[in-house]
This record gives structure tokens, sequence and C-alpha cells, in this order.
């Protein structure tokens, strides 16, 4: 009697529960883990992205399945000139916003790689822009792009008597489109400046010391010491750059929706125009569809970039 | 740029020359925080812009000939209290902090898991896997958002913020399990070898060893996908319809936003507050948040 209820606790010290080995096995163990995200990814992200394809080939509206009807939603989009016009401001915004947001954004890396004092502080106010809600701070461009009471125009009227008139920020398509495209290089700079500023900070200072002992400038330093150094992380950070402003809605949709006269559509805000606001799921879908070619061209431009930098410092660092 | 100024300062100090330490003072001056303080005045005025007119009655707000904009005469809390009071704004206030939480809960649980299966696990096709993550990141939502909302219909969550939670983990995901996966490689393998030698499971191991020493991991994801929730606005703007069930950013678009006159001061005022919990929450937090951008960029 003693033997048996001395033993069975035993027993079961040494022989762990079914499920605690279950959970102990490998590949199990393997796929638990692995399902929560894994499960999530292709529900809500894998699975859209094949439907939303399945979608550009259908005339599907809101409350209707649609039938397939192959290309006829691109062939309707190539004759759209109000689709050309959102392609032609969604390649001007991307490439003017991403050069002034790199070109400034560097610029403030160079500057915060200097030593001063609150440096940290600094760093902690310049990235707010980025982490404050996108609309939130559209708004506040939309009230200081206004007709009436815009505070640049007071300024350049009313304290520094450069104009006459008020600036039309927004009521005509030019005008429109550069308050935009400043707003968007505004909220950017944070980003690219500390993620530039982290690569920065990688590069062995021995490198300026040889270089200042051969006698280079500083601008020789610039161009053939940090920029090349800087080539990966600047490779990265502008794919994700281009595919982020190619793709932007909120700044669009907050201040212009669009207008005037649908000057300062980007893909996504007419995508959204036509596909939700519009109810035409189809051709709103073949509208996102139709940005996939640009971001895949942006996806292999950050794949040149990473295989550059194996090429640079061996294949054994990655 | 640091140390041509440094040289310059040893040579001065053994010249002792009064106008080169001027010299280079200026120089610094001009080249380093000349420009520092455009960027921040630039970076910051928005804020300034917005905070300001949410403290100012109507009349200054309409008025720059007898009140100079750049300050308040007589500030006024009528605009918060119109927007806490009149409007649904707590209302919006608490569903997006419903939604961010939940979400952020949910994909830290997801990403931990995955990022342990991947990183710690090991087993064939693991690279592939995460290689398959990091893609998914690369998936911009403006893209998504149309199937997603048919998708949404057919679970029956349309309008509901449960929609949002389960739908934002698509772009925290990937984000925090590539973070994550960073930093369980900086935890040495050593001490999870020791654990499995004494008959430690891999749940215990997991629970007991690895999460305890990725605290500071979790929390730059966790601080992150709370302000990449807080912000996202195209889906809450797509899945939700009614009123009550909006989120701050949504709601302050398309409710607030009525007629022809702008109500700037309500509308600044709802930004402000909107801004305030990620601004108060970043600020807690700051040195996670900026190792975890510059982390998730250098990896």
């Amino acid at each position: 009697m003693s033997v048996t209820t001395l033993s069975s606790p035993a027993l079961a010290h040494r022989q762990p529960s079914w499920l605690v080995r279950l959970f102990d096995y490998k590949p199990f163990l393997i796929a638990m883990c692995l399902a929560p995200a894994i499960g999530l990814l292709s529900v809500f992200l894998t699975y859209p992205l094949g439907l939303g394809i399945w979608l550009a080939f259908t005339d599907t509206t809101i409350g209707r399945r649609g039938i397939f009807v192959g290309f006829e939603n691109f062939q309707y989009l190539l004759t759209d000139p109000l689709w050309w016009n959102a392609v032609f401001y969604s390649v001007v915004y991307t490439g003017i916003a991403t050069f002034g947001k790199f070109a400034l954004g560097f610029w403030l890396a160079l500057l915060l790689n200097n030593h001063f004092p609150f440096k940290s502080i600094l760093r902690a106010i310049i990235l707010l822009p980025w982490i404050v809600p996108t609309v939130l701070s559209a708004l506040a461009f939309w009230w200081i792009y206004d007709p009436q009471f815009s505070i640049i125009s007071y300024l350049l009227v009313d304290v520094l008597h450069w104009r006459s008139s008020n600036v039309d920020f927004l009521g005509s398509p030019w005008p429109a489109r550069f308050s935009l495209i400043a707003a968007n290089i505004w909220r950017g700079i944070p980003f690219v400046a500390i993620s530039l500023l982290a690569g920065l900070q990688t590069i062995s200072p021995s490198l300026y010391e040889a270089a200042m002992l051969d006698g280079a400038s500083a601008w020789q330093r610039f161009r053939y010491i940090t920029f090349p150094m800087m080539m990966p992380i600047l490779a990265i950070v502008m794919t994700f750059s281009i595919i982020f402003t190619f793709t932007d809605f909120q700044l669009v949709y907050a201040i212009t929706r669009g207008g005037p006269v649908n000057s300062t559509h980007l893909l996504a805000t007419l995508a959204f125009q036509r596909g939700i606001a519009g109810g035409e799921l189809g051709e709103g879908a073949a509208i996102a569809v139709s940005m996939i070619p640009f971001l895949v061209f942006a996806t292999l431009f950050s794949y040149f970039g990473l295989a550059r930098r194996k090429w640079q410092q061996g294949e054994a660092n990655d | 740029m640091t140390d041509t100024v440094a040289q310059q300062g040893i040579a001065d100090a053994k010249a002792a020359p009064d106008t080169m330490a001027w010299d280079s003072g200026l120089r610094r001056l001009m080249m380093i925080y000349l420009p520092l303080g455009c960027f921040v005045l630039i970076l910051l005025f928005p804020f300034y812009w917005m905070a300001i007119t949410s403290f100012k009655p109507n009349a200054e707000l309409m008025n720059y000939r007898d009140h100079n904009p750049f300050w308040i005469s007589s500030p006024t809390l009528a605009h918060i209290k119109h927007l806490l009071f009149d409007t649904a704004y707590p209302r919006w206030l608490w569903t997006t902090m419903t939604v961010a939480i939940g979400s952020t809960t949910l994909s830290l649980i997801a990403s931990t898991l995955a990022a342990y299966a991947i990183e710690r696990l090991r087993f064939r096709g693991s690279p592939y896997v995460g290689l398959g993550i990091y893609l998914a990141y690369l998936v911009p939502p403006s893209i998504l958002f149309i199937p997603l909302a048919t998708v949404v219909v057919q679970f029956g969550l349309f309008d509901s913020p449960l929609a949002l939670i389960l739908v934002y983990p698509t772009f925290l995901v990937p984000f925090c399990t590539w973070l994550l996966i960073g930093y369980f490689k900086s935890i040495p393998y050593e001490l999870e070898e020791c654990a499995l030698v004494d008959g430690a499971t891999r749940l215990q191991i997991l629970r007991r060893i690895t999460l305890p020493l990725a605290v500071p991991g979790l929390i730059s994801a966790g601080i992150f996908s709370f302000t990449l929730s807080w912000n996202e606005f195209i889906y809450a703007l797509a899945f939700i319809q009614s009123g009550a069930n909006k989120t701050v950013p949504v709601a302050i678009l398309t409710e607030l936003v009525t007629g022809d006159v702008y109500q700037w001061g309500a509308l600044m005022a709802g930004s402000l507050l909107g801004s305030l919990p990620v601004a108060v929450f970043y600020s807690l937090f700051v040195d996670y948040y900026v190792s975890s951008l510059t982390g998730a960029v250098k990896e």
C-alpha cells in the first residue's frame, strides 16, 4: 500500500502529463507559436491581397456580387483622365517629397551628429511630428493654409510686406499640390533624420581620422566616407519612405480630399473615392492594384541596396 | 565636422588668440545652432499653432488686426468644454484607447511567439518565414482597404471596433516580429541551454528566461504598436460608419468638420487632445521608442 502511494507521485514527476509533453514536442510547438501570427496575417493580409486582385477583374459594387469582366476595369482606367492625373500627381508627390525629406533629413541628421547640450531632449522633440496622428497634424496644416486666416499669409502680407494679397494655398491646382508636398516633407523629416542618425553613429571615427591625415576636405570626407557608408541604410529607409509616400492617403484626404477639381488626387484617395465612397468596389480595387507595379519597383530598389551592402562588408556580416 | 571644430579648439588653446576662439564659436553657431534652430522652429510650429488656436476665443481667432495672432490676450476653455460636453469626444477617445490597447496586446502575443519560433526553435525554412513576415510589412494599407472592407462585412464585423482590433495586427505583427527577433538574437543562447539541461520545457524557458530578458524589446514593440494603432486612419475610416464607434482621427475629420464655416477652435482643440495621449505616452518612453525605430531600420 505504502509503496503505491509513494510511487505514483514519483511516476507523475518523471512522466509529465501528455499535454506538457505535447508542448515540448518541437514541431507541435513551432506550429503553435507561429499559428497566431500566420493566422492573422493570412486572413487579414494575404487573403485580402488576393481578393483585391480578383475584385479588380470583376464589376463588384457594394451590395452586389460582381462577375468576372477581364481587363475591362483597367482598360477603362487607361482612358480615364482622372486616373492619369492621379498617377502623375502620385509620382510628382513621391518624387519631390522623397527628395525633400532626404535632403533635409540628412542635413538634420548631420547636425544632430554633433556634440551639444540637451541633445537627447532635442532628439525627442524632433520626432514629435512623426508621433502625432497624421490626420491631426494635417488639420493643423489645413488651418495654416486657410485662405483667409493663414498665418503664413499674415506673415508675408502684414509683417514682412512681401505680398499684397493673401496666398491662395489650396484654391488652385499647383499651389495645392505643393502645399500638400510641403506638409508631407514636414511629417517625413523626423523619421529620416533619426534613422540616418543611427546610421551615422555606426561609422567608425577612425575612417575620418585616416582621411584627415591624408588631407581630405570636409566635403571629400562627406562624399567618400559618410555617403558610401550610409548607402545601405539610405536604401532601406528610402524604400520604406517611397512605398509609404506613394500610397499616402491621410494627408491628402484630410487637407484637400483630392480637390480643387480633382487635381490633388493620389491613387489611394482616388481608390477610396471610387471604391468606398462611390461604391464601385471593382474599380476601386483596380486603382489600388495599379499601385502594385510601382511598389514592386521600390522593393527591388531596396533589394539592390541590400545586395550592395553584402558586397561592401563581406558575406559574413549581414 | 566635429573633428575640425575640436582640432581648431586645440589649436586655439595653444596659440590662445581670442579672435580665433570667437571665430570658431561663430562658425559653430552659423553651421550648427542656426540651422538646428530653424529645423526645430519649423517642426514644432504647427503644434504651437494648434495649441494656441485651441485656447483662443473666436473673436481673436478671426481678427489679426487687433490681436497679435502669435499670442492669446484672453485665453478660454470654451472650445475644450464644447468638445467634451457637446460632442461624443470622450466616447471617441475611449474607443480609440480600447482599439489601440486591444490590437497592441494581440500583436505583442502573436509576434512574441512567432519571433521565438523563428529565432530560437530554428526549424527548416525559418528564415523564409521571417522573410515572409518582413515582406508583409511592405504591403501598404492603401492597397488592402477595399478587399478588407468586404472581408470585414463577410465576418459581420462592419462598424465594430473589434474589426479594427483584428485588422491592425496586419501592420503591427510584421514590425514587432522583426524587432523581437533582433532582441532574441541578443540574448545568449547558453542561458536556454542551461535551462534545457536542467530539465525545463520549452514553454518554461520562454516564460522564465527569454521573456524576462526581452522586456526592453517588448516595451519598445508595445509603444510602437500603441502609437501606430492610435494614429491609424484609413481602415478606421473605411470600416466604421456610426458616429459613436469612430476613432479620434476619423471622428474629428468627419464629425467635427461640418458646413462651410469651420470651427477652427474646436477642431484644433480636438487635434490637441487627440495628440496628447500619444505624446505623453511617447515622452515617458522616448529612449525605447528611438531604439526600436533605429533598431528596426538597422536590422
